[in-house]
């Protein structure tokens, strides 16, 4: 389903991922780990194409995402559901409105619309807050709402950015649950998290990396030591948080 | 169809959150294409009034001595006829001269009836059918006996030929540097908006919406604003326009002999031209105001 092939990404001065090959096969449900900076969501916006490798190969869905011409992005983006630790809603939207959204912007039909953003709702436990605004929701409703988004399109493929990293213990865990489920009824999903806890207790396949490398690939266990997980420690996910948001920031500002 | 309504909807509600933004930039656009449009009808009247001098002038006149006769001339006439350019060549008296010069003072023709002598002299007009051969025909005719002055008009046309050109050059250049310049201001614009929207623009990336879906609604935002400004520029043109004919219009008949071009011709050809200028000053800017932040 997902496969890097020697895949290399530098960025000016760092290295994002390093000679990197990897096989993700349809269903599996895998976890990305590794310390911050290790290279994890350069790999996921290596996926999206939201960046171009400089070398390697990387297959999605049999189809050749390092050759693909831009206007081919979109279709492979229809077949990829996306989460992120901060949600991402739309402050001006209802929930029903944000999750339709992801339909809408697609030309999907009214019908077709009218069907599956109830569904997916339902399907997150969620049905009931349709109408809300994302600021009337808790952190968990709304990384909810977030997923039906994501999945709202059927997508073969779901990648979830640290999900649970602005949550706490029991609602991330919810949360997995939701995730599981999803993957059970057949779509594959790529976590990227640094919650050691969930992790070991989920039992799925668990590829580590450092430095750009693949350090381990296997069933089981987050293989770090406590400090690196950010459910249990509050002053390293507020450090994550605010690193990431002075990197966003960064970001935005030098392209310009 | 869905689509262009959701488009169309987008764009109006952009165009209504960025309201001030708009309008300012409505009004710049506003104000270059009336300097645009300045050059323009200093360009379309100076053109108009070279070709009719063109027309009115091609011919080089003899003016000859009182005391050559009528057959000395008559003598001009034909032999000018006989060489390469001319298409015709005749004999015009004074009184004749005098009639037409009356003619072309129109209404304050009777002024000249004050005069006792009529000062004209007689003259031989030779039509050219080829402005090239103009000076070799002119420095012929220098060497007739009995003639007072040789006079052609090659110059003055040449010069009003430059100065069309010229005219026509800084139009242009001119209109380069305007466009640029409303396509920046365009594209500032509708970047302030892209930015308000960045949130909603990254998510209907994630979600595989087409880059001309998402460019779409600041498609029409920019074209919005180039139409408006567009139709504003036209009409204040048009009153303004409409003016200048009916205060300077008969002066500039009497000097030029010839019409100012009249205000319906000249709306409906701008018409075109602003809408055309409008359309893809919006679309330019729009597009440069997203090229970056879709390829990201
Ligand atoms: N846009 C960028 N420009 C320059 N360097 C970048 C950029 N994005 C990431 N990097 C660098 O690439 C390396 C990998 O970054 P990446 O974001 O993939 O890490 P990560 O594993 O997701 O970390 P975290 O767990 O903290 O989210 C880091 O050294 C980072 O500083
Ligand atoms: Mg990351």
């Amino acid at each position: 389903m997902i496969e890097f092939d020697h895949v290399t990404k530098r960025y000016k001065s760092n290295i994002g991922l390093n000679d990197v090959s990897i096989k993700i096969d349809e269903g599996d449900f895998v976890f990305l780990v590794g310390p911050s900076g290790a290279g994890k969501s350069t790999f996921v916006k290596l996926i999206l194409r939201e960046l171009d490798a400089d070398r390697g190969t990387i297959t999605v869905k049999g189809k050749n995402v390092t050759k693909m011409s831009a206007r081919e992005v979109p279709k492979l983006r229809r077949n990829i559901g996306i989460v992120f630790q901060d949600f991402r809603l739309l402050p001006k939207k209802t929930v029903y409105e944000n999750v339709a959204f992801a339909m809408e912007i697609i030309h999907k039909p009214r019908k077709s619309i009218k069907k599956h953003v109830p569904q997916a709702l339902t399907m997150m436990g969620i049905a009931d807050k349709a109408k809300k605004y994302p600021d009337e929701l808790s952190a968990g409703e709304q990384q909810r709402v977030a997923i039906a988004r994501a999945i709202v399109n059927r997508p073969k493929i779901l990648i979830a950015d640290e999900p649970t990293g602005n949550l706490d213990p029991d609602t991330a865990w919810e949360i997995m649950q939701l995730l599981n489920q999803i993957n059970q009824l057949g779509t594959t999903i790529v976590m990227v998290t640094h919650a050691k806890d969930i992790v070991d207790k989920m039992e799925k396949r668990v590829i580590a990396i450092e430095k750009g490398r693949i350090v381990r690939d296997e069933k089981g266990m987050y293989g770090y030591k406590e400090a690196l997980a950010d459910t249990t420690n509050m002053f390293d996910t507020v450090a994550v948080k605010k690193r990431d948001t002075f990197r966003a920031g960064f970001r935005r500002g030098g392209r310009k | 169809m869905k689509t262009f309504f959701y488009t169309l909807k987008q764009a109006f509600i952009q165009f209504g959150r960025n309201r001030s933004m708009s309008l300012i930039s409505i009004f710049a656009i506003t104000c270059m294409l009336l300097i645009l449009s300045l050059f323009f009808i200093m360009f379309i009247n100076v053109n108009a009034a070279a070709e009719s001098v063109k027309g009115d002038y091609n011919s080089i006149e003899i003016f000859l001595l009182d005391e050559t006769t009528p057959e000395q001339a008559d003598v001009m006439v034909e032999d000018m006829k006989q060489q390469k350019g001319v298409s015709d060549a005749f004999y015009k008296t004074k009184d004749e001269a005098m009639a037409e010069f009356k003619a072309r003072w129109g209404d304050n023709g009777y002024l000249l009836d004050g005069l006792a002598d009529n000062p004209l002299p007689n003259s031989v007009v030779v039509m050219i059918s080829d402005l090239e051969q103009a000076d070799a025909l002119a420095a012929h005719a220098e060497e007739y006996e009995g003639i007072e002055d040789v006079k052609y008009y090659k110059s003055t046309v040449d010069k009003l030929l430059k100065t069309t050109k010229f005219i026509q050059i800084s139009a242009i250049i001119l209109m380069i540097f305007l466009i640029i310049v409303s396509i920046i201001v365009v594209s500032n614009t509708i970047k302030l908006t892209v930015f308000n929207r960045s949130e909603e623009i990254s998510i209907m990336k994630y979600v595989g919406a087409t880059n001309w879906f998402i460019r779409g609604p600041f498609l029409i935002e920019g074209i919005l604003i180039g139409v408006i400004s567009a139709i504003i520029a036209l009409a204040i043109t048009h009153l303004l326009y409409g003016q200048i004919v009916d205060i300077i219009g008969d002066q500039v008949y009497q000097m030029l002999s010839t019409p100012m071009v009249p205000v319906g011709f000249l709306i409906y050809n701008f018409a075109w031209i602003f809408l055309a200028l409008g359309v893809s000053i919006g679309s330019c800017g729009s597009i440069i105001s997203m090229r970056k932040f879709l390829n990201a």
